[in-house]
């Protein structure tokens, strides 16, 4: 069968006469998820590994954008049919459309990035986005001077409350006492690119004392980030790094490297070594973590960050269980 | 409806004009990125019906836009502006998701009934709230419906992310899938040998969205309840004259109106997904107002209107999949357009039109009263201030 997929591949590259040099089966796919392309966070971030793929390589992808729900199946078989192998999807909500999907494409690699899907020909590529949050919750207490921090998320979903919870366990490790306020922007997707409604949440926690606020928002994140900057609080960038979009005021970022995601996957299968299963990307190989750059480095001493690195080997090394929200729904430090 | 104007005008010329115009308008603006516009229509038309693939999703597309497009026409006819589909919709998937994941249904044929009576249930339910407040205590049923849609996707936000979903299956905020047994059979099942793929999402409830069609047709004008609902909607004055509750009328119009827009999750939760996520509607609640004014709140018109705007979602994701520089918000510039030109601009084509035919219908036969051009009183237009 593999054999097989190989010739008709090699076939349909000749026939195209495309990428001929590269010993490669096909294009591989990326389809860019609700939200769209440059959110300035999650999808962009895939889209610039994607990007960073074709500088280094020269080669080619096939891309596309979902504009709805229903999109979702058509796209990933129509990206099946036109033979762009690996695809990747991003995101959670791709988990049970691709649960069936895969089984019709058995020759297709697919990844998926968030979710885990159990199928031979899936590889599942999760974050430890809990491990993360906690090295910048730490890192927020340490900062605070009124022992209250606060965190935006987007909607009320159990990925942003995994952010959350991490966020708390971090800060209450530092002082059991901090009080850490949490809010959600809002309840429909546009949650997700609201940076007015960031800006009005955050001035509301500062006025409930916080003084460190941490966005998982998306485009949302960016009011957050702007309001901290001018009401002169400490606020944490997410996904990409951010610092440098307010040097002095942005303490650091707790950065997911989606985009490491899509490159990798797209490396590994022009070299015919993409393996499915579940890849964890944590502290240790450096999926998650925090931001250090010259922007923020006025603002974090060495004391706290000698702190957050022995609390960074401590998680590796299992002598910190990080709670993770959505293996229980329930967080013990709210 | 209209005196002025021979009905094939009314019903066909006047859309066609306003689409063309639409159109045209969106060739310019395909042109202004670059891109050229013919090819750009020959995808559109041809991703959207030149084959079973594309007709598969065109007419999943469009019986979710005949129910939604039905209720707010019911809506209309008792000049009720129901822009509440979304959160209607919405409930109605939740009742689905309800109905299909409680109760041991053996096969697809009851389900359908079970689903249909849930989805109706509580998309009249959510529909009940601002109906009922209209009626008793004049809140504008615009405010409390577009109200209503916030609410429901609190609710459903709510019961995906604490309730519904499955535990240890990584917190995605959806129901499981429902049961195989439920599984409603799509257009390949049901005709094989249409070429349809074996993934189409087109769906039995496309029958169902049918025989909505006949039901409404049927309520609105062979009902005397129907033509309650109407009396009501040309006058409310004339009606309670003539003894009509203007509270009963209300509630009624509204709950037809909710229970219609809720079963168009027989098709997208039940058909399509086969589990409830976060927000099923994606927008097929708004476009059922452009359905209706589009459709002149008449269920062939709305049926008609339907199929254009199903041919217009499915074509521009094949835009969008064909052409490199289409994004989605090319394709939202166009969808707009049309229904902009078909449903705002109405007028701007159709007064030009009247005035030419009154005058050629004059030059003829001088003599005769011509036709008084009163009142607009067309549910569509008329809505209420």
């Amino acid at each position: 069968m593999r054999v097989m997929t190989k010739l008709m591949g090699a076939a349909c590259a000749l026939a195209l006469t495309t990428g001929a040099a590269a010993a490669q089966d096909a294009e591989p796919g990326l389809i860019i998820d609700l939200g769209g392309k440059f959110d300035k966070s999650f999808n962009e971030s895939a889209f610039n590994g994607a990007q960073r793929w074709v500088e280094e390589t020269g080669g080619e992808y096939q891309e596309t954008e979902l504009a709805n729900e229903a999109q979702r199946e058509q796209t990933m078989r129509r990206m099946a049919e036109r033979g762009a192998n690996p695809i990747v999807v991003l995101g959670f909500a791709n988990a049970s459309t691709l649960d069936v999907v895969a089984d019709d494409y058995p020759d297709t690699d697919f990844v998926i990035v968030d979710m885990v899907v159990d199928k031979p020909n899936v590889k599942s590529i999760v974050f430890s986005e809990h491990e993360g949050s906690y090295l910048v919750g730490m890192m927020a207490a340490m900062a605070s001077e009124t022992g209250t921090v606060s965190f935006i998320g987007g909607m009320d979903v159990p990925l942003i409350s995994k952010f959350a919870c991490g966020y708390a366990q971090g800060a209450k490790a530092v002082d059991p006492d901090t009080n850490v306020i949490v809010n959600m922007t809002g309840t429909t997707p546009t949650a997700w690119n609201d940076p007015v409604k960031g800006a009005e949440l955050t001035r509301s926690q500062i006025s409930q004392g916080s003084d460190v606020v941490f966005a998982a928002a998306g485009g949302t994140g960016i009011g957050v980030l702007q309001a901290a900057a001018d009401e002169g609080i400490l606020a944490i960038g997410v996904d990409s790094n951010q610092n440098y979009l307010h040097p002095g005021s942005i303490l650091t970022s707790m950065v997911k490297r989606v985009d490491n995601a899509v490159y990798d996957s797209f490396t590994q299968a022009a070299a015919g070594e993409l393996e499915s299963g579940i890849s964890v990307m944590g502290l240790d190989n450096e999926g998650v973590g925090f931001a250090m750059d010259e922007n923020n480095a006025d603002l974090v001493d060495a004391d706290m960050q000698a702190a957050v690195e022995e609390a960074k080997a401590q998680i590796i090394a299992g002598e910190i269980e990080v709670h993770d929200y959505t293996s229980d729904l329930s967080c013990p430090a709210f | 409806m209209n005196d002025a104007l021979p009905t094939w005008v009314d019903v066909i010329l006047v859309p066609l004009i306003n689409l063309l115009l639409a159109l045209v308008l969106s060739g310019v603006v395909v042109a202004l990125i670059g891109k050229d516009p013919f090819e750009a229509l020959y995808i559109l038309v041809n991703g959207s019906v030149g084959s079973a693939y594309g007709w598969g999703y065109t007419l999943f597309y469009a019986t979710n836009f005949i129910f939604t497009g039905l209720g707010v026409a019911v809506a209309f006819h008792a000049r009720l502006f129901n822009i509440g589909g979304e959160g209607q919709a919405a409930l109605g998937g939740l009742g689905v998701a309800l109905v299909l994941l409680n109760l041991p249904l053996p096969h697809w044929s009851v389900a359908i009934l079970a689903a249909t009576v849930g989805a109706a249930l509580f998309g009249a339910a959510w529909a009940a709230i601002p109906a009922y407040l209209q009626a008793k205590r004049g809140s504008h049923i615009v405010i409390t419906t577009i109200m209503f849609n916030f609410i429901a996707s609190a609710l459903m936000v709510f019961l995906l992310s604490r309730v519904l979903l499955v535990p240890g299956a990584g917190g995605s905020p959806e129901t499981a899938r429902f049961a195989d047994a439920v599984h409603l059979p799509n257009a390949y099942d049901v005709l094989p040998w249409l070429g349809f793929s074996r993934s189409t999402p087109l769906n039995v409830s496309f029958f169902l969205a049918i025989a909505a069609c006949v039901f409404v047709w049927a309520l609105i004008w062979k009902s005397r309840l129907g033509y309650e609902i109407r009396a009501f909607g040309h006058s409310e004055q004339a009606a309670k004259y003539a003894g009509t509750s203007p509270t009963k009328i209300i509630m009624i119009a509204m709950l037809i109106s909710g229970g219609l827009i809720g079963l168009m999750a027989t098709n997208s939760v039940m058909g399509e997904a086969e589990r409830l996520v976060i927000d099923p509607v994606q927008g097929a609640g708004f476009v059922g107002i452009a359905v209706a004014l589009m459709g002149r709140s008449h269920p062939v018109g709305v049926f008609l209107a339907a199929l254009l705007f199903g041919a217009l979602y499915q074509g521009g994701g094949e835009l969008t999949f064909e052409m490199n520089g289409m994004t989605r918000e090319i394709i939202l510039v166009i969808q707009a357009l049309v229904i902009l030109f078909t449903g705002a601009l109405d007028n701007m084509v159709r007064a030009p039109l009247e005035a030419a035919f009154l005058s050629r219908r004059r030059r003829p036969a001088a003599p005769g009263p011509t036709s008084p051009k009163g009142a607009d009183n067309d549910p569509v237009t008329g809505t209420q201030s």
